[in-house]
């Protein structure tokens, strides 16, 4: 967060990376993202950003793990890289020290 | 999975086609599965739908594309360590090849060298009066006429009555007007110091008209009646170092006047150039009694009127008030031409002052400036393509340096700079050298040109350009090994597997090659025959008889002998180095005057009574060596002689008499009278040699401004010029001794020609020089490209000879088609450009053949230099190499 930005997108991408544990590749974080957030995004969105992080240095990739039903290409499966389990632990940190600064009836009081 | 099965194909040849190559494997795995993942879920339609989505989502502009080799982000390519390592590099790519280097930037040097000169002409051209400050609000003061029912527009000189009543009905509309001479020559002499100089005499106003920029005194020194202004250096020459102000010099050994300023010399590009002193208007007067009388003759035109027009006019609003003017005040004979007074802006005058029906048509000036500027084009044109040519050849030699630089890590930015920033170093190293050569060949084309013409050293538009240009050039040489080689895989260049492109690419890369030899070819063809038939043209107008002698003969304007003539006759005769002394109203090679007004018998109206009028002496004949066809010279024995003429072969053939001997002609309006034929001449080329003669009189009655001597043919000059001045000092010693010989005089007159052709044979002699290095490049390129070949021909048993006929028969080839092309193109423009003289010669076909067979020569020369040299190389050799 202080060096790099790390947008929400991103953010829940590279969760999902996390999640995924090494099995993480194009179709995967796809099918995660759809099942875990229901959100439906294109394949080309998810792929940019996979790039985008790699190149902010939160993921690494390796190809591998050719499947016949892929045609007997490779995937590329992605990893978090310390950078990027040290970016995501800042956020989870900064946002719980943000809600013990919440005055205790403020959301209730909004009527959230 | 089979393919009736599978996702759309359109879409997946779409994805293997544009997505990047980097990420197609993964990309095209993960949308298979994908889609098998779709498929079972929802249904073939919808997994075809999605998955035509999601391709688009994959394709450019929508993608992302992986940034290469991470690890090298930090490693700039222009870091200066790798900038050094470009210029090492570039260096040694250079002093590798010396000869194509240095024919590589010295073809690009000349070529912009010859664009520079052609540019900053043209910008001179373009500039002209632009000394005057006030540029923009001069004019002069013109007329249209009609005659015969034609518009005809000039009018340079008016009535001096004009001028005043520009002056005073219409003074609101002027800053100024200004009446003035054409310019003048007198004697301008302080004490010793004495010259015969040509100046102008100006109304008060002109210094600030013209806005002259005063050394000393000020723009006010004409309100007085004796004074003037001289030119600084008209000064220096008659001062010295003294200053000149309120020295009293003297006018044609008659008036004194009073020096109240010094101007800074006007330069050539001004109409006003040469005029080496400017006195009072009315001075002229004083000097000239006939002034007096066209103080009020609105018929009397002799006299330039400049004006500067008031700061709230325009030209056309002026011209419209003042257009009608001299109608009123002129004669029933005179009106009759209806003159249209109108203003001719100074920003015209060079180049815009020809007139056809009352509207601008393109002046010869005009053409030559397009005609220039296309020249320099075609050759800046042609030596920018060559440089583009012979980089692109040389760099292909230059694959497996790019293999080496990949396979160690370099990325494609790094090499596509380091390819561009090598041409435009190169490109600049040209610049620098086409300076240098410029300012070279400056001294020589302002000779030839009549220029003075400088690099503008300070102009922020003409760096502007030259840097533009050259980048420009840069970029187009070196953009086909920065973008194309730099693309190369470096497996295949390192094993050799490169060839430049496919085979069709490397024919196209022949085919423009080609095209581009056949299209130097022809212009260069074109400009030699240009360059011979200019000359040719030349040549046969100085070979033309002229109908007189002209060795030997001398002139010079009788300015302050004040009836001192016979005495100077006598003396120079007595010193029996002149052979025979007479006068003149013109200098011999000058057609002087011409008038109408006569009559003869036989004459039908629709006869031309317009002649060539000439008061000579009755020596003029023997002086000159004039030839006669019919009947006898002038004599000064006969008193009887002052009412006879002579006349030249033309002017009986106008005359249309058969035996002129004898016949009376009347005359209005030159020397009022009747005059009886004495003899008919030889037609003699006083004018144009380019022209026919004109049908001139010659009489002996009146007025006669210049002396001729004819010096004794026995007499060698070096012993007779000395005995001739030393007379005429001892005669008129107020008079400088300031002559001119007739046959100097008379080669004055091919100037402009001999210009033209000195500046075509420049061009042409550069044209085919770069032509030939662009020849030499492709020709070397070609003989690179089949070593291989050449080896094997030779191993199997191909003469040297053979193998030079193989290589060279091509271009010979080009060279015949270019000379197809060429032959036509020039033979109509030369033929429109002879048409222009009435003395001409025909486009010979020699000079066609003889340009044709030069052109191959040098082609084959540089050809075989190659051809040759391939042909000789050890075929083991040129096989082993791999």
């Amino acid at each position: 967060m202080r060096r790099t930005y790390l947008g929400e997108f991103e953010e829940v991408v590279l969760l999902m990376v996390a999640i995924l544990d090494g099995e993480g590749y194009g179709v995967t974080v796809s099918q995660a993202l759809e099942e875990h957030t229901g959100r439906i995004v294109t394949f080309g969105t998810v792929h940019n950003t996979l790039i985008r992080l790699e190149e902010k240095g939160f993921v690494r990739s390796e190809l591998g793990g050719a499947t016949t039903e892929r045609g007997g290409r490779r995937k590329r499966l992605f990893r978090v890289t310390a950078l990027g389990s040290r970016a995501l632990q800042e956020i989870q940190q900064l946002r719980q020290d943000l809600w013990q600064l919440l005055p205790p009836n403020t959301l209730r009081l909004g009527g959230v | 999975m089979n393919v009736s099965n599978g996702p759309p194909r359109f879409a997946h040849w779409l994805l293997t086609r544009l997505h990047p190559n980097d990420t197609l494997e993964e990309v095209e795995g993960d949308l298979d599965e994908l889609y098998t993942y779709w498929h079972e879920r929802a249904g073939r339609t919808q997994a075809t739908l999605r998955y035509l989505l999601n391709v688009v989502s994959v394709l450019p502009p929508f993608v992302r594309r992986r940034k290469r080799e991470l690890y090298h982000q930090n490693a700039s390519s222009l870091h200066p360590i790798m900038i050094r390592n470009y210029l090492k590099i570039a260096w040694r790519n250079l002093a590798k090849n010396k000869v194509y280097s240095a024919i590589n930037i010295g073809g690009l040097a000349v070529g912009m060298a010859v664009a520079m000169l052609i540019g900053l002409w043209i910008y001179d051209e373009l500039t002209f009066n632009q000394y005057h400050q006030n540029y923009s609000r001069v004019a002069q003061v013109m007329r249209h006429e009609w005659f015969d029912g034609r518009k005809e527009t000039g009018g340079q000189s008016s009535p001096i009555p004009l001028g005043t009543e520009l002056q005073t009905a219409f003074g609101d509309e002027f800053s100024y007007v200004v009446l003035s001479t054409k310019p003048v020559n007198y004697i301008i002499a302080s004490g010793d110091a004495k010259f015969n100089q040509s100046g102008r005499f100006m109304e008060a106003g002109a210094p600030e008209l013209l806005t002259l920029r005063m050394v000393q005194g000020s723009r006010a020194g004409l309100h007085e009646l004796n004074t003037i202004l001289l030119t600084e250096t008209l000064a220096k020459k008659l001062f010295g170092d003294e200053n000149p102000i309120n020295r009293i010099v003297t006018i044609d050994t008659q008036v004194n006047v009073k020096v109240t300023g010094v101007y800074e010399d006007l330069p050539t590009n001004s109409e006003f150039r040469g005029t080496s002193y400017i006195a009072p208007f009315d001075l002229y007067g004083s000097l000239n009694t006939w002034v007096k009388d066209a103080r009020d003759n609105w018929g009397d035109k002799s006299f330039p009127i400049y004006v500067q027009i008031a700061p709230n006019k325009t030209f056309e609003q002026v011209s419209a008030r003042i257009k009608g003017v001299m109608l009123p005040h002129l004669k029933a004979e005179n009106a009759a031409s209806k003159p249209e007074v109108f203003l001719h802006p100074m920003s015209n005058w060079h180049l815009f002052s020809a007139f056809e029906n009352g509207a601008n048509v393109t002046s010869e000036p005009m053409k030559y400036v397009l005609f220039y500027g296309v020249i320099g084009l075609f050759v800046l044109l042609l030596a920018c393509i060559n440089f583009t040519n012979l980089s692109t050849a040389r760099s292909e030699k230059r694959a497996k340096e790019v293999g080496i630089r990949k396979a160690i890590g370099s990325v494609r930015a790094q090499l596509t700079s380091q390819f561009l920033s090598e041409s435009v170093l190169v490109s600049m190293v040209a610049f620098g050298l086409c300076l240098v050569l410029v300012q070279l060949a400056l001294p020589w084309f302002n000779r030839v040109a009549d220029k003075q013409i400088v690099i503008l050293w300070v102009n922020p538009i003409f760096w502007l350009a030259c840097i533009t240009f050259t980048l420009f050039t840069a970029l187009l040489a070196g953009s086909y090994p920065a973008f194309y080689l730099s693309s190369l895989q470096p497996v295949k260049t390192l094993k050799g597997l490169y060839s430049s492109g496919s085979p069709s690419g490397w024919h196209s890369a022949i085919a423009s090659r080609k095209i581009l030899v056949v299209f130097q070819f022809t212009i260069s063809i074109a400009l030699i025959i240009g360059t011979a038939s200019v000359y040719q043209q030349i040549q046969l107008a100085k070979n033309r008889p002229v109908g007189y002698d002209r060795k030997g003969l001398l002139s010079f304007p009788k300015n302050g002998f004040l009836g001192k003539e016979n005495v100077l006759r006598d003396e120079l005769l007595r010193t029996g180095v002149a052979a025979e002394v007479a006068e003149s109203a013109y200098p011999l090679t000058n057609e002087g005057s011409n008038n109408t007004g006569f009559d003869w018998r036989g004459k039908t109206p629709t006869m031309s009574d317009d002649f060539g009028t000439i008061r000579i002496s009755a020596e003029y004949g023997k002086a000159v060596g004039w030839q006669f066809i019919a009947g006898r010279d002038f004599s000064r024995r006969f008193r009887s002689d002052s009412s006879g003429l002579i006349i030249n072969e033309s002017a009986m053939k106008v005359m249309g008499i058969q035996h002129a001997v004898g016949e009376q002609v009347r005359s209005e309006h030159w020397q009022k009278g009747t005059f009886t034929i004495l003899g008919v001449v030889k037609d003699m080329v006083m004018a144009s040699p380019f022209e026919r003669v004109r049908p001139t009189i010659f009489s002996i009655q009146g007025t006669k401004r210049w002396m001729l001597v004819k010096i004794n043919p026995q007499v060698s000059l070096h012993t007779a010029l000395p005995k001739l001045e030393a007379t005429f000092k001892a005669v008129v010693p107020d008079v400088p001794f300031d002559y001119k010989f007739a046959d100097e005089e008379y080669a004055l007159k091919f100037t402009a020609e001999e210009r033209i052709g000195k500046l075509a044979s420049f061009f042409a002699s550069l044209a085919i020089f770069i032509s030939c290095l662009g020849l030499f490049g492709l020709a070397s390129f070609m003989a690179e490209r089949r070593t291989k070949e050449i080896g094997v021909r030779k191993v199997l048993g191909a003469s040297a000879l053979t193998i030079w006929r193989l290589l060279s028969q091509e271009f010979v080839l080009l060279v015949l088609i270019a000379f197809a092309i060429a032959t036509p193109t020039a033979y109509y423009f030369l033929s429109n450009w002879l048409q222009k003289y009435e003395y001409h010669t025909n486009v010979s076909w020699w000079i066609f053949a003889m340009s044709g067979m030069g052109t191959l020569i040098i082609t084959l020369l540089t050809v075989s230099y190659q051809s040759i040299k391939a042909a000789l190389v050890n075929p083991v050799k040129s096989l082993r190499s791999e």
